[in-house]
């Protein structure tokens, strides 16, 4: 019996101190992020949120990685405090609803259409983004969706609109799920599939797709923060969105991805506005 | 908010139900033809190495599917030895993730319902002259509540299986349609996107295929007949 007490006791002190501050005196409030998956997949916010909790030790950072779709309705129901989203078009929507306090530019990457390296539809001769897309549908060759509502998403539903072109068919998949899901999925099945160069990078060596079309100014794909207006953590979300377009914030984006694979896998924008 | 509940007999809600079911059916029926069987002869007969499997077959009972779920994606991939079957991403494969899940279950039971019919039964369809086989049916016959109550309990599991069946299936819409969702993995993925009136019909109709499992599970165990 008395061990068990003992036990008992020593397991609720141990529960206890796991849940409180590290340091007494030192209150940390916690706020919610809600960013993508290619943020996530890329890796790029398990850089960020140490750097930004270094500068800011009072506040702690839980991030959802969702598709922009998903973030940006979290926002509505006030269930984050701070969007790092990139979809324009669900983005401004946002903002006329008047939810979000200010949206700022942090960086930029482009999206590009990778494929399997035999590309039957022929899509690295295209002449734009919506023609290679345009390619893949008359060539009935398998493409991957997100599906999700993502930004990715939103851009390729773009890109087929802008091409003129019915995607309804066998040879169009929808995932559901992220980014490195989908590009997972799409190599096992050699499949076309748009993507963002962050996380294709990251994913690069683990699959054999290749990229098969870039460059068009339809496919660049530029990151905001929205602090969210009626966020439970108001503070926190300011602080955040000004240290991701800050000094710090910029440069910690600018330097991710260097060392590993030669060159910044997104390109720090704030500047721009 | 997206509260809207489906009322109207929507096709997609259907076929990721149905999906579920023939998965979870195939899946037992398959494990049904092995672990029968198995069970009988692990329950009858005495062979050397018959501890030893005993400790196998309940250690993969233990099996985290998940685990089973790697695997069996790990072996069809492209990059893997069953790669060239193309199996990967496909509601084969996701029949194929559970079947190592529920074999030792069926059989593990079926085992134990075995071993419980009494000797003397045993010994009377032998003097009877009975063969092996026909000794095997007889006691097959007296346990089979067990058995069947075993078939349904991993019927309600199998339905229920989320992890293996999201990794080998992929959770795919093909040409608009259902191809590898289930109740489960379509209950993940409209939570994510915020669809909680979808998610919660999708959890809906799965907890009413759980009780009615249970309603057979129960009455086979209680001896009624099963119709």
């Amino acid at each position: 019996m008395r061990s068990i007490a003992k036990l008992s006791l020593t397991a609720a002190i141990f529960l206890t101190s796991c849940s409180s501050p590290s340091s007494p005196g030192e209150s940390v409030s916690t706020f919610v992020v809600a960013s993508t998956t290619s943020t996530q997949d890329s890796g790029l916010l398990d850089e960020l949120v140490p750097s930004f909790e270094q500068d800011h030790p009072d506040l702690r950072a839980k991030v959802v990685a969702v598709g922009s779709g998903e973030a940006i309705d979290l926002g509505r129901q006030g269930d984050a405090d701070v969007l790092l989203v990139h979809s324009p078009k669900q983005e401004e929507q946002f903002m006329t609803e008047g939810f979000g306090e200010f949206r700022k530019r942090v960086m930029k990457n482009n999206f590009v259409i990778i494929g399997p390296s035999t590309d039957r539809a022929r899509v690295a001769g295209a002449s734009d983004a919506a023609a290679a897309v345009q390619k893949i549908a008359a060539a009935q060759d398998t493409f991957l969706s997100r599906g999700d509502e993502s930004g990715t998403h939103q851009r390729e539903l773009d890109l087929w609109e802008k091409a003129g072109v019915d995607h309804s068919g066998d040879w169009y998949v929808e995932s559901g799920q992220g980014m490195a899901e989908t590009l997972s999925i799409s190599d096992q099945r050699s499949a076309y599939t748009l993507t963002d160069t962050a996380t294709f990078k990251v994913m690069e060596g683990r699959i054999s797709l290749k990229v098969l079309f870039e460059g068009d100014p339809a496919l660049v794909n530029p990151y905001s923060v929205i602090p969210v207006k009626e966020a439970r953590n108001r503070e926190a979300a300011l602080a955040f969105a000004s240290w991701m377009t800050g000094s710090r914030g910029q440069q910690v984006i600018r330097k991710f991805g260097v060392k590993q694979y030669g060159s910044s896998l997104f390109e720090p924008d704030a500047a721009s506005e | 908010m997206n509260l809207t509940l489906a009322v109207e007999v929507d096709p997609y809600i259907v076929s990721v139900m149905l999906l579920s079911l023939k998965v979870a059916a195939a899946s037992l029926g398959i494990a049904a033809v092995i672990g029968i069987p198995l069970g009988v002869a692990l329950g009858l007969t005495r062979f050397s190495g018959r501890l030893v499997f005993l400790i196998l077959v309940n250690s993969a009972i233990g099996l985290p599917p998940v685990v089973a779920g790697l695997v069996t994606f790990l072996l069809l991939r492209k990059e893997g030895p069953l790669g060239d079957l193309q199996l990967l991403y496909t509601p084969a494969a996701m029949v194929i993730a559970q079947i190592p899940l529920v074999v030792p279950f069926i059989a593990g039971i079926t085992m134990a319902g075995v071993a419980g019919v009494p000797t003397e039964l045993r010994l009377q369809a032998r003097a009877l002259g009975a063969s092996r086989l026909r000794e095997a049916v007889t006691v097959l016959r007296e346990s089979k509540g067990t058995t069947l109550a075993a078939i349904v309990a991993g019927f309600g599991a199998s339905v229920s299986e989320v992890g293996a069946i999201l990794i080998t299936g992929g959770n795919l819409l093909v040409g608009g349609e259902n191809y590898t969702r289930t109740m489960t993995t379509a209950i993940v993925l409209e939570t994510r996107l915020g669809n909680y009136g979808r998610a919660m019909t999708f959890g809906g109709i799965l907890l009413v295929v759980i009780i009615v499992v249970n309603v057979f599970l129960t009455r086979a165990q209680v001896g009624r007949p099963v119709r």
